[in-house]
């Protein structure tokens, strides 16, 4: 009897504690709001860890040594009257185009060597040449660091073997700035290489058939196929470069610290020494702050180019 | 065909091998540095008997000096702890965001798409700064904390972008399926897309993985006692002691912390090279 007259009881609870909780995941489920609840912890990051020290960083750029009073821009006039800091700019810019050029091109021409050959020789020179790329960039480049110890290692070994002056690497103002920018292509070269080389596989090959059947030799292949189709991947992989390049660290840090005498700082390693090393962190700020346009502009041009070949 | 197969290798193997021998060199350089002994490391490489390239008395010596008398053993936990936790933080909040922007429509997800990429492109040289203010304020300096907050801020936008066009590549049908046949969407998620979105999950993962493992300029930012460091900074600022190097031991120290991302590549080489391209052609 009392299981009987329990039952109906029950199910009235089960069915009223169920509808209470069907409405709040009603809720849930309705698109706009479990988007926003799977995209809150990304925003949270995104708003927390990058805009908001984005703005805190002008802010501090704009207070003076002892972050005891708001100077508004004196700092960046201070900045723009050093002859370090212009120092800084041109070496930058110089790294920045050499290295990006360099990488396009020797990627460039990898890429079209290893995409004639057999797939699965393919797929060995790829994974081997993808290597630098890979491996953790600040131990890498201690690597290259003691390659470049004038008396005790390689590099002019074999340059004094070959009937060449040694040559004191990473003490002279010329050959630093060489030698990071050779660490960096090498480093960087493997990433143009993968990206092209994904770009030449998505050429249909009847365009090349129908060319060489029209009489085309592999110079006007190349010319009038392979560099119209690829160009806006080209664009996209160089402009993507420009941006890590531009902010590049640890090469610099590792090889030369920026000398000899401030000759092979970049923006990022300026801004290191005067923000952490020297305690100026307003500054530093500053420093960090002027490579801004220059990165938004590129990513601008990025952000076109993904669309129009997304579309 | 023999004039053919002569073109072939001054054209392409010559190049090919010269171009690996310059990519590979200075990790054997790293290596032969590392089991050389060091009467040999330091003399004029003219002196009788020496091999420059080579060494005639390899020997082990650096690798048992750097495990049992430095703190690289340690080193080499802390990074692969921060490693493992930035990346399952970075996986879990790109699988869902990047869920949500492929398959569900809603009111500004291309502006949430376009700002995502934004961020990805943001170089950490541009907000170290600030940040190790912020991280000085939460008190999480010198704490593995510290890098394991800051790390999703360039993984996460990275596995959203490189999950979400895996998303966009599996058939929305597969999911009416299963909501047709009662699964919730949580649930069709969960047991239908995710499985099927494993590669492109493994391939964000081993990336976040290496790029975390990789990472220099916030780990020598954040950490300061020697014992909290992570590999790259252990090595390049703890190893070097005063004026004389100790190379032998820098370079097995170079060579130890790079091992364990060269055992991950070795193994997915083709999922690296999924996440290199489509990360940036979306």
């Amino acid at each position: 009897m009392t299981a009987l007259r329990q039952e109906p009881l029950a199910e009235e609870w089960a069915r009223q504690r169920a509808r209470r909780r069907s409405s709040v995941l009603a809720r849930l489920r309705s698109k706009p709001v479990a988007a926003f609840l799977m995209c809150l912890p990304l925003l949270v990051l995104i708003v927390g860890l990058i805009i908001y020290p984005f703005f805190y960083s002008i802010y501090l750029a704009m207070l003076n040594k002892r972050e005891t009073q708001v100077v508004w821009l004196d700092n960046f006039r201070f900045l723009f009257t050093m002859d370090t800091f212009w120092l800084v700019v041109r070496t930058s810019f110089l790294f920045t185009f050499t290295a990006v050029f360099f990488k396009a091109l020797l990627g460039f021409i990898l890429a079209l060597v290893i995409n004639t050959l057999p797939t699965r020789g393919q797929r060995v020179w790829r994974g081997v040449s993808l290597v630098p790329w890979v491996m953790p960039l600040a131990l890498s480049t201690l690597g290259w660091w003691w390659i470049f110890e004038p008396t005790h290692s390689a590099l002019n070994w074999i340059l004094v073997e070959l009937g060449f002056a040694p040559k004191s690497w990473l003490a002279d103002p010329f050959w630093a700035r060489f030698s990071i920018i050779l660490v960096n292509v090498w480093y960087g070269t493997p990433f143009f290489m993968i990206m092209y080389l994904a770009g030449l596989k998505s050429i249909p090959l009847e365009l090349f058939d129908s060319a060489s059947i029209d009489g085309a030799g592999p110079f006007q292949q190349l010319r009038f196929i392979t560099l119209p189709m690829l160009k806006n991947i080209i664009a996209i992989t160089m402009l993507f470069s420009t941006i890590v390049t531009f902010a590049n660290f640890d090469i610099v840090r590792v090889l030369t610290r920026g000398g000899p005498r401030n000759e092979t700082h970049l923006f990022g390693t300026f801004s290191f020494r005067l923000g952490i090393e020297s305690g100026d962190v307003p500054l530093g700020a500053a420093v960090a702050l002027v490579m801004f346009p220059i990165l938004a502009v590129s990513a601008f041009f990025i952000l076109r180019g993904v669309r129009r070949s997304v579309v | 065909m023999i004039e053919q197969r002569w073109k072939r290798w001054v054209f392409f193997y010559i190049p090919l091998t010269l171009f690996i021998i310059g990519t590979l060199f200075p990790f054997y350089w790293m290596f032969v540095t590392a089991i050389r002994p060091d009467h040999e490391l330091y003399r004029s490489w003219r002196a009788a008997n020496n091999a420059p390239f080579w060494t005639l008395q390899p020997t082990l010596a650096h690798f048992q000096d750097l495990l049992a008398r430095t703190t690289f053993p340690r080193w080499l936990w802390n990074t692969f702890f921060i490693a493992v936790a930035s990346t399952g933080i970075s996986l879990f909040c790109g699988l869902l965001a990047g869920y949500a922007l492929a398959r569900l429509r809603f009111p500004m997800a291309g502006a949430l798409g376009t700002s995502i990429f934004v961020t990805y492109l943001v170089p950490p040289t541009l907000l170290f700064i600030p940040l190790a203010d912020i991280i000085r304020e939460f008190h999480l300096g010198n704490t593995p904390w510290a890098l394991i907050l800051t790390y999703p801020t360039f993984l996460i936008p990275f596995c959203t972008w490189l999950l979400m066009g895996y998303f966009k590549t599996i058939p929305k049908e597969l999911e009416e399926c299963a909501r047709i046949d009662g699964a919730t969407r949580l649930g069709a998620m969960v047991r239908i897309i995710f499985p099927i979105a494993i590669p492109g999950i493994l391939s964000a993962g081993i990336f976040a993985f290496t790029l975390s493992w990789n990472e220099f300029i916030y780990a020598l930012i954040f950490l300061s006692s020697p014992e909290r460091k992570t590999v790259p900074v252990g090595v390049v600022s703890e190893l070097i002691r005063g004026d004389i190097y100790f190379w032998g031991q820098l370079m097995a120290g170079a060579l130890l912390g790079s091992i364990p991302v060269a055992l991950v590549y070795s193994f997915f080489v083709e999922y690296y090279v999924t996440g290199l391209t489509g990360s940036v052609k979306g």
